[in-house]
């Protein structure tokens, strides 16, 4: 039964088309995703939007980070700032021309000077900017990245003392 | 003895905290400027012989947050620059890695939306890590002796019907009541200024 529950999970999993939730308000994504995380999953939110060149130039190295460590106890959300309008004129359209594997959604709450100290306090608000989470730990990245190891180093600085 | 350390303490921190932190705080004293506008002529805060202000926004083409609040910076400047607080934008991209942020579109775009304040480029990026601009856009609010009272956000929501509070407006008003801006900084989501390695 438990293996045909798996199996059923699995077909969904593959054949459904890719889920783009859109947060109009920032309470309901900081309630998925920020609040009551796994102790032990490490969870990585890359702030992005499709007209951000440095988020763009910087994706391919999430995308591959999270390919590499898929069966690990990570969870990468790729967080798009693009407008509300442009959920299925941009987003959807770059995350199929790009094949975008991680999971996407959209924080269109533009009411950014109310929430962007919730996310971290020493963010300016410009974006690429990185979130990593683990139990109580905390680190924000307020950079792009040039290379998947200057990506890699930082993600994994959560699990060391620094 | 606990006194000294107490004051040991803080000077360390307060080093620490400086030079962490980069550009010009509220209270901060700011460095004359001249820079390029899309009118080809050079401008300075100087020019303002009757400011008692001065609104300095870094914005760009290319990035949608900008042009969401274009119109609202050009309303800025038609209710302000009269009461003496002008706008002067400053688009402090590479135009090399903006090509849409090149000095001739930005001119092509103050003609499209017909700004009525001057447009300029920091040529060289020298004035915007002065202030410690991030992003666009990126708000300064000075007052008549060039001194920071006000940083950040235009007001609270991308969405121009969506506004609840006009941060910058407040800040100005206070200024012209004699006030102190509060809040005096704020914060707001932006294209981060990009700068040729």
């Amino acid at each position: 039964m438990k293996y045909l529950i798996l199996m059923a999970f699995l077909a969904v999993r593959l054949s459904a088309p890719k889920q783009v939730p859109v947060f109009t308000e920032f309470q309901p994504f900081q309630q998925a995703h920020l609040e009551n995380l796994h102790p032990d999953t490490t969870y990585i939110y890359n702030f992005w939007a499709t007209w951000c060149r440095p988020c763009i130039a910087e994706l391919p190295y999430f995308e591959k980070f999270n390919e590499k460590h898929k069966d690990e106890p990570y969870k990468m959300v790729l967080v798009s700032l693009d407008f509300e309008d442009k959920v299925e004129t941009a987003v959807k359209p770059f995350m199929e021309r790009k094949n975008i594997k991680s999971d996407v959604v959209v924080l269109a709450d533009g009411k950014a000077s109310e929430w962007i100290d919730k996310i971290d306090s020493s963010w300016s608000g410009a974006i690429p900017a990185t979130l990593v989470a683990k139990g109580d730990r905390r680190l924000f990245f307020e950079k792009s990245y040039e290379t998947y190891d200057a990506l890699t180093s930082d993600l994994l600085k959560i699990d060391k003392n620094e | 003895m606990n006194k000294l350390l107490i004051g040991l303490v803080a000077v360390i921190t307060l080093a620490a905290w400086t030079t962490k932190t980069q550009g010009y705080k509220v209270g901060d004293k700011v460095d004359s400027f001249s820079l390029k506008g899309v009118d080809n002529k050079m401008h300075a805060m100087e020019d303002y012989a009757d400011a008692k202000g001065y609104i300095i926004i870094f914005t760009c083409n290319h990035c949608p947050y900008s042009v969401a609040y274009e119109d609202r910076i050009i309303a800025l400047n038609n209710k302000y620059a009269p009461l003496n607080y002008p706008v002067i934008a400053i688009n402090p991209n590479d135009p090399d890695l903006y090509p849409s942020d090149n000095f001739k579109n930005m001119k092509i775009r103050a003609k499209e939306k017909g700004f009525t304040f001057p447009y300029l480029m920091d040529e060289g990026q020298h004035v915007y890590p002065k202030f410690g601009a991030t992003k666009t856009p990126h708000v300064f609010l000075l007052d008549a002796n060039k001194v920071v009272q006000y940083i950040g956000a235009i007001d609270n929501s991308t969405d121009a019907s969506g506004v609840t509070k006009k941060y910058l407006e407040n800040a100005v008003d206070a200024l012209r009541n004699g006030k102190k801006p509060n809040p005096n900084y704020t914060k707001a989501i932006g294209c981060s200024i990009k700068t040729k390695k």
